[in-house]
């Protein structure tokens, strides 16, 4: 297993610095640079050179991305040229908010996916339809849309939960857990369609093989076969997709966020985007790629453990 | 017979690399020689390298030392160009009859594979080709606007035979042909096989797990286990008077279609068993 | 000889017969005729507001009602249409092209050059997908070009996979190898092999891929970027539902359904596709739970008759035709006996042990037939009585030994399993393992009980299956082929195996095979069946000196291992000529 650890940790430096490098360059690519956006209109073209040679974008960009690399390195992720504030300032509060919601829409598009699929795998007819009903909605409807569904029918009628607004968990636990409840499934209906698909048909391919037929045949009683045996097996191909799916639920929280006016990177993300904040947007970049080896790395130690061919070689 | 051989392998030696410096050998050192017009049947149990000895002939698998002699050209390093061109001389059957002819193609299309490299023929030739070894191979001449699925198994096969020998080889590799075969079907296939040998003078390595059935299409008799080859010779003298350990044990294992003999050959497996067990 | 004459309608034909690809493919149709003439669809102009009428629902002069500055809703979303369109087409474009070369270059080279694809497409896919449009949208602000290009790009990953997949299992392919050695070219070779292959899974791809174009497509614009304000994307259409949410929130369904409805046309092309091109002919039989006739009563059996079977008929539906599989079979066996079931394949001998075990595949059942086990009559369609018989009265060993153990849990813990089922302690379940494994000559039982089913060969995984079977302590043992898939050295153990079991714990067992040798080597009855019926049923001895059908005659006389060396090998055809003087 400590194999497995380290061969993704070591695919994963490139990954870091494939994103944030492609980042930095698209975000010199803009038109207009830092300079220009900090002196504004009315700055005269020394104020304007000079700046520039302080800001180090004279210098040519492999330096400007490696400077960039090192200081981050060593925690240090620059100032935005926005707000003023230290990028990892800025950053670090909000780290936990997108966090919940990552977990939260793990959690829920596992019990719910692995239960639906399995279910709409082993009754067919109306059961199985029903199920795939609903599956469609996930998939069909926007994530932002869903949400805002979700609130007219939640918040808006039947006032049950909050429409927008964050509360954090030290202010109160009720009323925190309350407020990331739609966030969480507007993310996660599309998640839970996707595993839950997976599910069905990795189920329904095991159930095909050879040796369902001889565990039945040995008299093993049929809630054994199903639940330990056939689910053992039709995890694999489910764990595979878990790791693309989250990664694409990292997609469905920048919007999200914004449509609940979360306090999370998502939303950093947006407004660092619409203001040209290139330090900003990088260091967003940079977290939510740690978040995604962070789950690569889960994947990976999931399958090794459930697959014994790979965890015996 | 002609004293010069057909195709001469000498000392071919097959690894396979496993992973974490494993290394698996396949062949450790096997020398044969085919002569033209002649069957060498080669036969092996699982793991023995024979399909592997096949491979290597037939280019699709890389030998990691030794020869492969073919018409006195060695061919064990040929480049892609000169397997092409050998492609018209040296052929193959394959054990799957349901793998081995594209189901998306016709028949027709399949068959004209093995010519399309001949510049010298013209559709008109090749479709010629086409119905005669159709005919050949006793299958209807409509068979080549068909679709191999709306063939049976031992048809297919015919099929398989038939582009194995249209552009007139001179060594075909049969890879386990009859194994896939019903009983009732393998008795045709066999005999078109030697009837075919016969008539066009073809040389063939004949590869099976089944000695009994080698017996019947071989000249010769070449026994493989593990990778090295523990007994080799004429056919009718290596299927009764068996001289090695492994033979013996091969040869007592299977089983006969005959209750009261079976009965008395159990014995005589245990026997070959353990001197097998013994021996190695 | 007669081939089949099966001609299968073309692929366009079975999918129109499909109502849902019909449907998805019509509103495919009407966007994309939207898309080129909007103004003449909706007259409208979507950008003139109307301040007399704000916020209405449909009617008579606004189909779709007005939005918060009067402007008319179903102009706005015909307007979009383009927009819409013409970037979905440009994602799909980028992602088929790269994914289409990457993945079967990949796929069927192979090498240093498909292992670096494979690190760039997994690089690739763990890209957050709406970091990096946001990255290119802020150079890029206005123009939805540019980020529909790096979607597809970002896509192709996903795309070049599937493809590489497929490429590889056509390049495994023996009539792949066939080609090489008969000359062709590998340029040759992909266009006459694989392209043709893939040419289905690339359409499925890009319809799939459509689909999640047309959201990120909409979500770009959601959030304002993308296309230069004030026009009309589905996007801000819904950006504008948020700001109404309150006091009218009808916005949200014209809004969300036309580009749900978009999605879902593009998913259900792409599933159709991919079912069409797949689908077999015959749909699932529908069960029928005809009773079975009780033909027998148990105490017109002779003596010490274990098992008896009679009038087996097992049928196979598809749609309305019911073709018959095995028809009117009768036999009866001994406690000790060994009873070999002898035939070609389509024979139906292995159904007929599975219809004892209840185990039929989908779509085949029981049509008549009644098996009397101790005394007991049992109705063969009465799956829930066969269900209990499974393990402790009737066991069963496949054909397939590898394939028949679970690859995820060890030996032992599969052995132990079945051994729980009779309710012993768990120190003693341990010993039972051990024990089982010796009883079928396991060397090392204690270190092969830890291995997994990988871990072991085909021989060593057979006798495992024998012990798991003899777990329970049949009285019955059905072997369906056991030794096909192995070497005939190991074949002859297994077979003296199961001998000596079925001697020691008089067992009485029912050994399915297409060899003859096999059956005369274990069997003491055998029957030999054709297409369903039994022509022949008789002790072994009797059987192979004594044939009294010309089929049996002809079997055995074209078995090669009963024939002269040297000879001409008789046939089937030939000999039942040679017998019944009438052509076959």
């Amino acid at each position: 297993m400590l194999k497995i650890l380290f061969h993704r940790l070591l695919m994963s430096v490139p990954l870091v610095v494939v994103v944030t490098l492609l980042t930095f360059v698209l975000n010199s690519l803009a038109p207009g640079d830092m300079a220009m956006t900090i002196l504004g209109a009315d700055g005269t073209r020394e104020q304007y050179e000079a700046l520039r040679i302080e800001l180090g974008l004279d210098k040519p960009l492999m330096l400007q991305y490696l400077s960039w690399l090192g200081q981050a390195l060593q925690g240090d992720l620059g100032v935005s040229h926005f707000t003023k504030e230290s990028v990892s300032s800025l950053l670090n509060p909000r780290l936990g908010v997108s966090v919940f919601i990552m977990v939260g829409v793990l959690v829920v598009c596992l019990s719910l996916g692995l239960v639906l699929g399995v279910a709409s795998a082993l009754k067919g007819g109306w059961v199985g339809r029903a199920i795939d009903a609903f599956s469609l909605v996930g998939l069909i409807f926007p994530s932002f849309w869903l949400a805002l569904v979700l609130i007219s029918v939640f918040a808006v009628t039947l006032r049950w939960l909050p429409a927008t607004g964050y509360v954090f968990f030290s202010e109160s636990p009720k009323d925190w857990a309350l407020s990331l409840v739609l966030p969480i499934f507007s993310v996660a209906m599309y998640s839970i369609t996707s595993i839950a698909k997976q599910t069905r048909d990795a189920m329904n391919d095991v159930m095909g093989r050879d040796f369902i037929r001889a565990l039945r045949a040995c008299g093993l009683p049929e809630r054994s076969v199903i639940w330990k045996h056939a689910l053992r097996n039709a995890a694999l191909p489910v764990v595979t997709v878990l790791g693309l799916v989250m990664i694409g639920a990292i997609s469905g929280t920048v919007f999200v966020e914004r449509v609940f006016v979360l306090p999370g990177m998502g939303s950093l993300a947006v407004s660092a985007a619409l203001n040209k904040d290139i330090l900003l947007l990088q260091g967003v970049t940079l977290y939510f790629t740690l978040m995604t080896v962070a789950i690569n790395l889960m994947v990976d130690l999931s399958y090794g453990w459930l697959n014994p061919k790979v965890r015996l070689s | 017979m002609n004293a010069t051989p057909l195709l001469q392998v000498k000392d071919l030696r097959v690894d396979f690399a496993q992973g974490k410096g494993k290394v698996f050998q396949a062949l450790k050192g096997v020398s044969l020689n085919i002569h033209p017009g002649e069957t060498v049947g080669l036969v092996g149990e699982s793991g023995s390298g024979k399909t592997t000895v096949g491979r290597v002939i037939l280019g699709l698998t890389e030998a990691t030392s030794g020869q492969v002699i073919f018409d006195e050209e060695d061919i064990t390093q040929a480049s892609r160009a000169r397997r092409r061109d050998l492609g018209r001389d040296i052929q193959v059957v394959f054990q799957d009859p349901y793998g081995s002819l594209n189901p998306a193609r016709t028949v027709g299309d399949t068959l004209a594979e093995p010519l399309l490299g001949d510049k010298s023929l013209s559709p008109t030739d090749i479709q010629q080709r086409i119905s005669e070894v159709l005919q050949r191979v006793g299958m209807p001449t409509d068979t080549a606007q068909r679709y191999p699925g709306q063939f049976s198994g031992g048809q297919r096969q015919r099929i398989a035979i038939a582009r194995a020998v249209i552009a007139k080889p001179r060594l075909i590799v049969c890879d386990e042909p009859v194994s896939a075969l019903d009983l009732s079907v393998q008795a045709q296939v066999l005999n078109l096989l030697k009837e075919l040998q016969e008539s066009m003078g073809l040389a063939m390595l004949f590869i099976s797990h089944d000695l009994t059935v080698v017996r019947h299409v071989s000249h010769r008799t070449v026994v493989l286990y593990r990778g090295g080859i523990v007994e080799q010779g004429d056919a009718a003298q290596v299927h009764e008077h068996p001289q090695h350990p492994y033979t013996r044990a091969l040869l007592a294992a299977a089983p006969v279609p005959d209750p009261l003999i079976q009965r008395e050959r159990r014995t005589q497996f245990e026997q070959a068993r353990q001197a097998l067990a013994a021996a190695t | 000889m007669s081939a089949l004459a099966y001609n299968p309608p073309s692929f366009i034909r079975r999918l129109l017969g499909r109502p849902l690809a019909v449907l998805a493919l019509l509103w495919l149709l009407l966007l994309f005729v939207l898309s080129v003439s909007a103004p003449l669809c909706a007259p409208i102009d979507p950008l003139e507001q109307d301040l007399l009428a704000l916020k209405q629902l449909p009617s008579a002069e606004h189909w779709l009602g007005t939005d918060a500055l009067g402007r008319d809703v179903f102009s706005r979303m015909v307007h979009g249409v383009s927009i819409t369109i013409a970037g979905v087409i440009e994602a799909v474009v980028v992602a088929s092209l790269l994914g289409l070369s990457l993945g079967v270059s990949a796929g069927y080279f192979g090498g240093m050059w498909d292992r670096c694809v494979q690190q760039y497409v997994s690089l690739v896919q763990s890209l957050p997908t709406m970091l990096i449009m946001l990255a290119v949208l802020a150079v890029f602000g206005q123009a939805m070009l540019p980020a529909m290009v790096t979607l597809g790009v970002m896509g192709s990953a996903g795309v070049s996979r599937v493809l590489r997949s497929v490429t590889l299992a056509v390049r495994e392919e023996l009539y792949i190898a066939a080609a090489r050695i008969s000359g062709l070219s590998d340029a040759q070779i992909i266009v006459r092999h694989v392209l043709p292959r893939i040419a289905g899974p690339v359409i499925v791809q890009m319809s799939l891929f459509a689909a999640i174009a047309v959201i990120v497509q909409t979500g770009i614009s959601f959030l304002g970027l993308g296309v230069a304000p004030p026009a009309p994307t589905w996007g801000s259409m819904i950006f504008e539902a948020s700001a109404s949410l309150n006091d009218f929130p009808w916005l949200l369904v014209p809004s969300g359904g036309v580009v749900a409805l978009t999605v879902l046309s593009f998913g259900l092309l792409g599933d159709s596709l991919r079912d069409t091109s797949t689908e077999s002919w015959s749909r699932p039989a529908v069960r029928q739970g005809v009773k079975a006739r009780l033909a027998v009563k148990p105490q017109d059996l002779p003596e010490g008759v274990l098992l008896s079977m009679r009038d087996v008929s097992i049928v196979t539906s598809s749609g309305q035709t019911q073709r018959t599989l095995v028809k009117g079979v009768n036999f009866d066996l001994k406690q000790g006996e060994t009873l070999g079931i002898v035939g070609e394949s389509g024979s139906g001998k292995t159904l007929t042990s599975l219809s004892l075990m209840g185990l039929l595949p989908p779509g085949v059942h029981v049509s008549a037939g009644t098996a009397v086990i101790q005394g007991e009559v049992i109705d063969l369609s009465n799956e829930k009585r066969l269900t209990q018989l499974r393990g402790a009265t009737v066991g069963m060993i496949f054909q397939e030994p590898m394939a028949a153990l679970d690859p995820c849990f060890t030996i032992g813990h599969q052995l132990a399993e079945v051994i729980r089922l009779h309710g012993l302690r768990a120190a003693q379940v341990q010993a039972k393992v051990i024990e089982l494994l010796e009883q079928v000559k396991i060397p090392n039982p204690q270190d092969v009980a830890q291995r997994y089913p990988h871990q072991i060969s085909g021989g060593m995984a057979q006798r495992v299956g024998i012990a798991r079977a003899l777990a329970s302590e049949p009285k019955i043992l059905l072997a369906d082929e056991p030794t096909t898939a192995l070497d005939v050295t190991v074949q002859a153990e297994i077979l003296a195996l199961l001998r000596s079991l079925s001697q020691s714990r008089q067992m009485a067992v029912v050994l399915v095979t297409h060899d003859w040798g096999v059956v005369a080597d274990i069997c003491d009855r055998a029957m030999v069946l054709r297409h369903g019926q039994v022509l022949e049923s008789a002790t072994v001895v009797d059987l192979f000196h004594r044939p009294q059908h010309p089929y049996t005659q002809a079997l055995l006389a074209a078995n090669p291992h009963s024939a002269q060396p040297g000879e001409v090998l008789p046939t089937v055809d030939d000999k039942l000529m040679d017998i019944t003087g009438a052509a076959a």
